[in-house]
């Protein structure tokens, strides 16, 4: 009823190939940041710290592997690796030049994690399929066994962890243990905005549409004139640039340093790769969805329950927390292989169509 | 830094034969479990071109409910045949549920499958038996202690008892696979299937009851690899990466050659242990964790299907 294009009319090719071609998705879009940006404030520090902020992280982080995974389908099981390279180049950055922005450092981590994303991307060449997915766990291990063997990663400190140092942006501390989590919100905030922007127009564009080619079928890509070489690399690349930001991001923006020695490990690369599954391959809103999914039913169960009354020990929430998400995993395969995006897609269509079938 | 690396461990082995004998045997220990682990991959994935994400957590949980079942005053060898039911269960269910509706989806589809499996079985496993380490049973079960010091090559070699009972069930339990994949009707059917579903499908053979009994026969073979892991170490689901090293293991041989399971296993095993402990020291130790995939890397750039894999043909 609300949600219908009837009077809508396309009198432009660009209006025609526009991302949000309906008005109303336009306006729930506006509305969906214009309440990102205004509502926190009102929130409790506490939701803004552990529920906002950890979304934000890994929706940026599922958006990179799915540049990867799902558009370039090149599956990747070291995607906590490239977010810890983010995180120790941003550490190394702003211990070395601590006058300059601690955003601009953020950001920049992000070309020394797609730095190494092309090294380990290299055999991507060669290699297919689940063949991959080993070749990139060597690059998970590797890495994981350097940060924690090269003291010079984490300027020679006893504790062996990134120590956040506290770092301000126009007076206000956004980093650091001064630092108000709803600072750190809009800090984040900003960047997911932005790098989603951007990575929308790459998937839209020329780029993209090579790197879907490569996924479906890449001797054919090939056979078309697309440089394999070219675009499997600048997958890895692009893909790892955001893990690296995200990785960043999380480190300073959310965990404010303190223990990092297992931040980075497979099981990081396993929740990144089940969110970008559940919320569905190829689709820039599946890796928010399944971010969101994925990090509120932890948190439900964790606080959530007890909340109600119903009394649950942190372990039992844990292991429900392990049977869930693989209840989950199965149950969105066999029902919907293409995820929460699709589920989403099937709506709006329904939506379009509602009261009549079709 | 040449001569650190290409001479000098070279001489260290030299020098001291005993220590070699030593690294090689643990190697191949290892090796034996780690190929232990991949045969239960390649057995599905022949049968069912399934990559079976989950054997390594089969392998835990197989362990965690024989040693869960004894600590609630189950005997041994009635744990042990429990164990085996689960397994039969683990098999029936896991087919109904989770590869029936999925059949003729894209091979990811059932890999991320298979990812759903295992954090379901963790999740359980811990539910029900808790999150703690437990001690495997070796005594309930027959299991030989201590080691034998064996005098050679002017220096002294200990080889733990435990090791070579490994190392020979898992000898007698490939031949046992051997023969009942070539002289069993259900192995024929078995063999069948791998070679085509569709021409199995029209000469009678029931794909779902194949399945069933494929799994259930990786679930034996993670019941016995977990006893023997949960032997050498504790029974915990910090084991499932070590099961991640049958990943390599699978690459070097090749996603359906069993005798590449046990090359590529005993190849890892040894070629990790060599490298920790000769080379090792250059970088300041502990690449045992990541040498196996850099060697399953190198491979795979000169073979990308593996040592015994089959050749792969692509089309348009």
């Amino acid at each position: 009823m609300f949600y219908r294009e009837a009077g809508q009319f396309k009198t432009s090719y660009e209006a025609d190939m526009a991302v949000f071609p309906i008005r109303q998705d336009r306006v729930g879009l506006a509305i969906i940041l214009a309440a990102a940006v205004a509502l926190p404030p009102f929130l409790d520090a506490f939701v803004v710290g552990t529920v906002l902020v950890p979304f934000l992280v890994f929706s940026l982080a599922a958006t990179g592997l799915n540049l990867l995974t799902g558009y370039t389908g090149l599956l990747s099981l070291g995607t906590g690796a490239f977010m810890g390279v983010g995180a120790y180049a941003c550490y190394k950055l702003t211990t070395i030049f601590p006058q300059v922005n601690i955003l601009v450092w953020i950001l920049a981590s992000g070309f020394f994690s797609a730095a190494i994303g092309v090294v380990f991307g290299l055999p991507s060449l060669r290699i297919k399929g689940f063949y991959l997915a080993v070749a990139t766990l060597a690059a998970q291990f590797f890495l994981e066994w350097c940060f924690v063997r090269i003291p010079w990663l984490f300027n020679y400190n006893l504790s062996g962890a990134i120590e956040a140092p506290s770092r301000s942006v126009f007076g206000i501390p956004i980093v650091g243990a001064s630092a108000t989590p709803l600072a750190r919100y809009y800090a984040i905030l900003a960047i997911v905005v932005v790098l989603t922007w951007i990575a929308s127009n790459i998937v839209h564009g020329r780029v993209g549409r090579a790197w879907m080619a490569v996924r479906d079928m890449d001797i054919a890509a090939e056979l078309m004139g697309i440089r394999l070489l070219r675009a499997k690399l600048l997958a890895f690349a692009v893909s790892s640039f955001y893990c690296g930001v995200a990785g960043a991001a999380m480190m300073f923006l959310w965990y404010g340093g303190g223990e990092a020695k297992d931040a980075f490990s497979i099981n990081l690369s396993f929740t990144i790769l089940f969110m970008i599954i559940i919320g569905g391959l190829g689709s820039l809103l599946g890796a928010f969805l399944g971010a969101a999914l994925l990090h509120l039913v932890p948190i439900f169960l964790k606080f959530g329950l007890p909340e109600l009354g119903v009394p649950i020990g942190g372990a039992t929430a844990e292991h429900l927390t392990h049977i869930l998400v693989g209840a989950l995993i199965v149950f969105f395969l066999i029902v919907e292989p293409h995820g929460l995006a699709r589920l989403w897609a099937t709506t709006k269509q329904k939506l379009r169509a509602w009261p009549f079938p079709y | 830094m040449l001569y650190q690396v290409f001479v000098d461990p070279f001489v260290q082995m030299a020098d001291m034969p005993d220590l070699l004998v030593q690294v090689l045997w643990e190697g191949t220990v290892a090796g034996v479990l780690y190929a232990l682990i991949a045969l239960g991959f390649v057995l599905i994935f022949k049968a069912s071109g399934v990559f079976n994400f989950a054997q390594g957590i089969m392998v835990v949980f197989a362990a965690l409910t024989l040693v869960g079942l004894h600590e609630n005053g189950v005997p041994a060898p009635l744990a042990l045949v429990l164990t085996v039911g689960v397994m039969y269960a683990l098999a029936w269910s896991i087919e109904r549920v989770v590869l029936r509706p999925l059949v003729n989806q894209p091979d990811i589809i059932l890999f991320m499958a298979t990812f759903g499996i295992t954090y379901l079985i963790i999740g359980l496993g811990e539910f029900i038996f808790g999150g703690r380490p437990k001690a495997m049973i070796t005594g309930e079960l027959f299991l030989p202690r201590g080691a034998i010091d064996v005098q050679m090559l002017g220096g002294r070699v200990t080889f733990q008892k435990l090791d070579i009972a490994a190392a020979v069930i898992a000898g007698l339990m490939v031949a046992a696979l051997a023969v009942f994949f070539q002289r069993t009707r259900i192995g024929r059917a078995l063999r069948a299937v791998a070679d085509s579903h569709k021409a199995a499908l029209s000469v009678g053979i029931s794909l779902n009851q194949i399945w069933v009994i494929v799994w259930f026969t990786a679930g034996l073979v993670a019941l016995v690899t977990g006893i023997m892991w949960g032997a050498r170490s504790d029974v915990s689901f910090g084991l499932q990466i070590i099961a991640l090293k049958a990943l390599p293991v699978l690459i070097l041989g090749g996603f359906t050659s069993v005798p590449g399971a046990i090359v590529g296993g005993l190849i890892i095993g040894i070629g990790e242990k060599m490298g920790e402990f000769y080379w090792g020291p250059l970088v300041g130790s502990g690449i045992e964790s990541w040498l196996a995939y850099l060697i399953a890397l190198a491979f795979l750039l000169f073979r990308p299907q593996g040592l015994f894999g089959d050749k792969i043909i692509e089309r348009i």
